[in-house]
């Protein structure tokens, strides 16, 4: 069986094919053929989690205002299911990247981004995500989000138009459809997993030499703490 | 205004500011500009304000070399708004202000290199995604007998200390604003700001940008208050060049700063409500500012980001719809104005919430340089359309809106009358705008004489000043902004000590503060 074409409503399939990235991924999974009925669990389970994508709530500049417009009334994305804007990136699917990264902010984008849990997406919104943008000569901005992140939807613009947030976002939904969730991200932890710990989609991103999946952990614990820990632990014992 | 400094050397300096401000009445600290002059040295340059009489005064004296570091005497025990300006010129160009207490970067990282508004600043483009180390003290500068710098370490909090830090994550901070706030059970003890986040080096990136190129980042600090920043930037060149604009000009951006002042306050009252829990008066807010996102649209073609006005004029003429959408839309508004109170702002919660919370009396705004209507709400008559005026804002007929409550609901009335100032304003001239042209022509390459020069506007959420110092060239020595928020994040300290935590938020929202506007 044939991946389904995805349907969007409102957007004709014609008009996402010249989007090529997309159709590799189609292709991918047809190569190993699909089973008849993960198949269709798959696409209902995808209908399901892309019409209902939750972004977090990290605007650090203009694009957030349009941001916040595509949210009102005029342009309403609950038409599409993106309302729900969460605070905590626990709960979200995507950081919707609105605005410039400064090199302050980069730790705090980076740990955001491993927070959220699997599966998770990034969009880079407007020309300073993406590439610096107009700050691009600065020695403080970081020249596209995708050094730290990778990411998965490029909104151009300065601020992009509400109208191209939501064409953006349509993009991710078709990503979204044609994953792979029974066997792809719903599946028996494997050996490696169990031992390093760490999910399958940041497996497949160091096999592939991608080191942002890779979650920044703290080593360098001062020793006073965990001396301090101990001894509460013994007084607790 | 063209600046004639008063130059005070080091020896002298504290006491003749002292002077300034005791006996001739410069009780407003409008800037501090710090500066590379080159073999001068580095030094600063302070603008002061008479809020009696309005006459404006600039000083300028030159940072004393000891032991290899640059050092002025701090003004923050005269001017307290002080505090935030003498970091900031501490963090780009490694001035330390003898005497203030708190001496840490402000909106750099601690582990950032060099001071990057030096000239010999060489930028790197390296960066880590290591977490920043932050001490826990500031260092307080002094001189001792035998004039060596020493230094001392004062405790930002105790060990025992219940420290929250807001941000910069945080969906009610407008922004990646950081506040680190100290608590005590519910009541805040002390609210250290951190700033930065969207630091993006706007003025170092001005000094190799020719004046046409320049224009474009100013758009994109408060982008709420896109028409405002660049009339100040304008302004100031065309100052400057002694540019004389025909009055079509003049008519035309008195009526696009008053729609943008429209844009920006019916946002501020959606996002306010919106902060308290209403979500409704949030769309209502939202729905009727795409009305004059409209008007604008149709002129300069951007929602957002407007790019209309140029060294000499505007980018091009208005919409030949531009007067009838405008008065169609004046027409509209006023009503819903009207319905912003209904639903929100004569609410019982919504004066519970906003009523007593935030408070700062009329000595400490002036102190504090909290311009815009957070000043106009504890009564400082402060608008610069009124003390200083530009443009068309002298012949028009308008009413600065003050109150006396000095709190947070006084702080949203504030902004709901003004929007019907600024609808009277656009009244007063719409019929009117004269024939002419929309542009003065200028030369290709844009020299500016040598000089310094500082212009501002009334921002929608304060004073919106360019300060430039030009040697000539065609790109500015240096260009500074007063950004309206920075005073006002300074301010945010005072006005919440033994508040309840809660109450930062609605302070916060009532204050409208946009983040890239202060780190610029």
């Amino acid at each position: 069986m044939e991946v389904r074409k995805p349907k969007i409503k409102a957007i004709p399939y014609d008009e996402f094919k010249d989007n090529e990235s997309l159709e590799k991924i189609v292709d991918e999974l047809h190569e190993g053929g699909v089973n008849v009925v993960t198949g269709n669990l798959d696409s209902l389970i995808n209908w399901g989690r892309s019409n209902s994508l939750w972004s977090l709530t990290f605007a650090t500049s203009c694009c957030g205002i349009e941001f916040m417009a595509c949210g009102c009334s005029r342009y309403d994305f609950s038409r599409f299911g993106f309302e729900v804007t969460r605070n905590s990136p626990r709960q979200a699917d995507l950081i919707m990247c609105a605005g410039t990264i400064t090199h302050k902010m980069a730790p705090a984008l980076k740990r955001l981004y491993d927070e959220m849990a699997e599966p998770k997406y990034v969009v880079a919104v407007g020309g300073c995500a993406i590439s610096g943008g107009p700050f691009k000569g600065s020695y403080h901005v970081v020249k596209g989000i995708e050094e730290i992140v990778p990411v998965d939807v490029f909104i151009p613009g300065c601020p992009p138009r509400p109208e191209a947030i939501l064409y953006g976002m349509m993009q991710l939904q078709r990503k979204v459809k044609v994953e792979k969730f029974f066997g792809g991200a719903n599946h028996k932890q494997s050996k490696a997993e169990r031992e390093l710990g760490v999910s399958n989609a940041e497996l497949v991103a160091r096999r592939l030499g991608d080191h942002r999946r890779e979650t920044i952990v703290v080593t360098d614990v001062p020793q006073e703490f965990v001396e301090e820990l101990k001894e509460n632990k013994e007084e607790q014992a | 205004m063209k600046l004639e400094f008063l130059s005070f050397d080091f020896e002298k300096f504290a006491k003749e500011m002292q002077n300034l401000k005791d006996k001739k009445g410069f009780d407003f600290l409008v800037t501090i500009v710090g500066e590379d002059f080159g073999e001068e040295g580095l030094g600063c340059v302070y603008i002061l304000e008479n809020t009696n009489t309005h006459e404006r005064t600039s000083v300028k004296t030159i940072a004393k070399v000891v032991d290899g570091e640059n050092v002025i005497p701090t003004v923050v025990n005269l001017w307290k708004g002080a505090d935030l300006l003498e970091r900031e010129v501490f963090d780009f160009l490694g001035i330390k202000f003898l005497g203030h207490p708190d001496m840490r970067r402000l909106f750099l990282r601690n582990d950032f290199k060099g001071f990057p508004l030096r000239k010999d600043f060489q930028a790197t483009n390296e960066y880590t995604l290591d977490d920043d180390v932050e001490p826990d003290y500031g260092l307080e500068y002094s001189l001792d007998r035998d004039g060596h710098l020493q230094q001392k370490e004062n405790r930002l909090f105790t060990s025992d200390d219940y420290v929250v830090n807001i941000g910069p994550q945080h969906p009610s901070t407008h922004g990646v604003l950081r506040l680190q706030t100290v608590l005590n059970g519910e009541t805040v003890k002390r609210v250290y700001p951190h700033l930065g986040y969207i630091h993006r080096g706007i003025e170092k990136m001005w000094e190799s940008m020719t004046y046409p190129q320049t224009l474009a980042l100013t758009d994109r600090l408060n982008y709420l208050c896109a028409m405002q920043q660049r009339h100040a930037l304008v302004g100031v060149i065309e100052e400057a060049m002694e540019v004389e604009l025909t009055d079509r000009i003049h008519y035309i951006r008195t009526i696009m700063d008053e729609l943008q002042r429209l844009d920006s306050h019916l946002l501020f009252t959606s996002c306010c409500a919106q902060d308290l829990g209403a979500l409704t008066a949030f769309l209502y807010g939202m729905r009727d500012r795409e009305h004059v996102l409209n008007v604008m649209e149709e002129t300069t073609g951007g929602r957002l980001i407007q790019n209309y006005y140029r060294i000499g004029g505007l980018q091009d003429d208005i919409d030949p719809n531009f007067v009838k959408n405008v008065k169609e839309l004046c027409k509209y508004l006023r009503p819903m104005i009207k319905e912003y109170m209904d639903v929100f702002g004569d609410n019982i919660i919504t004066h519970n919430r906003l009523e007593n919370v935030g408070p700062m009396s009329l000595a400490d705004c002036i102190n504090y340089g909290v311009t815009g209507p957070a000043g106009r709400a504890s009564g400082w008559k402060n608008d610069v359309r009124k003390n200083h005026p530009y443009d068309m804002y002298d012949k028009v007929d308008f009413e600065q809106v003050t109150f006396d409550t000095c709190d947070s609901m006084g702080r949203y009335l504030v902004h709901i009358n003004e929007m019907y100032q600024s609808l009277n304003i656009i009244e007063q001239l719409i019929d009117n705008i004269p024939e002419g042209d929309f542009y003065v022509k200028q030369k290709p390459i844009i020299k500016v004489p040598e000089g310094q020069w500082y212009f501002s506007v009334e921002g929608a959420a304060g004073e919106f000043g360019v300060y430039l110092d030009s040697k000539g060239d065609k790109s500015p020595y240096r260009m500074k902004m007063r950004p309206m928020g920075l005073s006002l994040v300074g301010a945010l300290d005072p006005m919440l000590r033994g508040q309840k935590i809660a109450d930062l938020v609605t302070t916060g929202a009532a204050i409208d503060i946009v983040i890239p506007d202060i780190d610029r």
